[in-house]
């Protein structure tokens, strides 16, 4: 900065308010995930909203802690196409899984006639 | 094109040691660290899909499973360390700034206060494992609970089914009869585990140190857990030859009694039948949570080393790559255990 306008600044400076709200946002969404998971019964849909909150704080820490938003978007794509395989990685995981169908046929095994 | 790369207005032949000669400016070069940086941070966030895809299969399929596993596990605990990480992120974001503003001493002051926060997640996570380890909550073969665990566990399993050698039945492999019986002592009273165990060994060396540990059976007794009277017929020299209720006779293991918590996290008893494999839960607890420990760890050092060569003024407005690339780094071991907290300690 004291090197005047014909020294470009590296990178963005983050202001000090900003971390500091961001810091405390994370803290306030952590209590909160306790709070929803221990006091708040949605039955099912409790995970989605533990996955929802976490999901909120690692945006905050992606775009502000880490630079993402004042980063050129191929960064952030990268980080967000890998979070897009994760969750195809785990969702067809979860399709395959609830395909299996251990009791397709009921009852013992069919006999096959041997020689 | 060439613009000036530090203040003394050096020309294209003399440039500072940090710079590339392949790149055109420093923001260059800092933007085509950065981008390498990120598609590693990409490799790593797939490393962890393994385990976090472990964990959804087991986890759609075997739900009962983690509900039952997770009660061992301390939110207290685990919201803590959730907050020294934040807080460890915050400050780590501080010394990029200050890197940029040319705040040596306070960079490195964040820094080494970052590095500490490590230290203290990682202290926490030990306090943590010692209880898995003494409880013998752990992976596959290794799942042999005991102390708190086995009664939350055996107390309820004795009565659901008289189930005999079950999963949880492993528990007595490898133990010798003496600690059998003192593991079934143990478990008659809250704090009283160290004479009932003297107890049991005397009882296993020798048959005339009988009346010694009838002694002090009732002093385990008296914590308020009655003996059903079926079991106290039993002579207390014969019971040291009894194998314990996993796969003995059922009723040598008291009720949990509703309402005692003895700070290991789990204040509630479970109620109906214990999931079987849950080891597998442990498996994928300690998995986790140990791979994301080596980070830490490894997070440790790379600060250490950013310390370093701060103290060596190598780290410049202009050239503080290494301090934005490992804080990065950094931040995202932070944004795997945000995912890690609410998936492993608060399962509803």
């Amino acid at each position: 900065m004291s090197h005047g306008h014909d020294s470009e600044q590296v990178g963005h400076i983050v202001p000090l308010w900003l971390l500091f709200g961001v810091f405390f946002a994370l803290i306030i969404l952590t209590a909160l995930t306790v709070w929803t998971a221990t006091q708040i019964d949605l039955g099912a849909f409790n995970i989605w909203l533990a996955l929802v909150i976490a999901g909120v704080k690692a945006t905050l820490v992606a775009l502000f802690f880490m630079h993402l938003i004042w980063d050129k978007p191929y960064n952030g794509l990268v980080l967000a196409f890998s979070f897009m395989f994760v969750i195809l990685f785990l969702g067809i995981s979860l399709m395959d899984t609830a395909e299996n169908m251990p009791d397709m046929y009921e009852g013992p095994a069919p006999a096959v006639a041997t020689e | 094109m060439s613009k000036k790369h530090s203040s003394d207005g050096a020309g294209h032949a003399e440039h500072p040691k940090w710079m590339q000669h392949h790149f055109d400016t420093p923001s260059q070069q800092f933007a085509s660290s950065k981008m390498g940086m990120w598609l590693f941070l990409a490799t790593e966030v797939l490393l962890f899909a393994g385990l976090f895809c472990a964990y959804t299969v087991y986890r759609a399929n075997h739900m009962d499973m983690f509900v039952f596993g997770h009660q061992f596990l301390d939110v207290k605990w685990g919201a803590i360390n959730t907050c020294v990480l934040l807080f460890s992120s915050l400050t780590a974001a501080w010394s990029v700034r200050a890197a940029q503003l040319g705040q040596k001493g306070l960079m490195i002051a964040l820094l080494f206060i970052t590095l500490l926060c490590g230290g203290a997640f990682m202290a926490i996570k030990y306090v943590e494992y010692s209880h898995k380890i003494h409880d013998g909550l752990l992976w596959g073969t290794k799942y042999k609970p005991a102390g708190h665990a086995a009664e939350v566990i055996h107390g309820e399993e004795a009565h659901a089914a008289g189930e005999l050698g079950g999963a949880h039945g492993r528990v007595d492999e490898g133990h010798t009869e003496a600690e059998q019986v003192a593991g079934i002592e143990a478990a008659h009273g809250e704090g009283a585990a160290e004479a009932p165990a003297a107890g049991g060994d005397a009882l296993a060396t020798d048959g005339a140190q009988a009346a010694g540990a009838q002694a002090a059976a009732p002093a385990a007794q008296g914590e308020g857990v009655e003996l059903p009277a079926d079991v106290l017929a039993i002579d207390v020299a014969e019971r040291s030859t009894t194998l314990p209720a996993a796969i003995g006779p059922r009723g040598l293991v008291p009720v949990a009694e509703e309402g005692h918590d003895d700070g290991h996290g789990a204040g509630h008893h479970w109620e109906g039948p214990i999931p079987d494999n849950v080891h597998i839960f442990f498996g994928i607890y300690f998995g986790m949570t140990g791979l994301h420990g080596i980070h830490v760890l490894i997070g440790m050092i790379i600060l250490g080393w950013l310390i370093y060569r701060a103290l060596k003024n190598d780290f410049s407005p202009e050239y503080f790559t290494p301090v934005d690339l490992g804080v990065l780094y950094w931040h995202l071991v932070d944004l795997i255990w945000i995912f890690l907290f609410p998936l492993l300690y608060l399962i509803g």
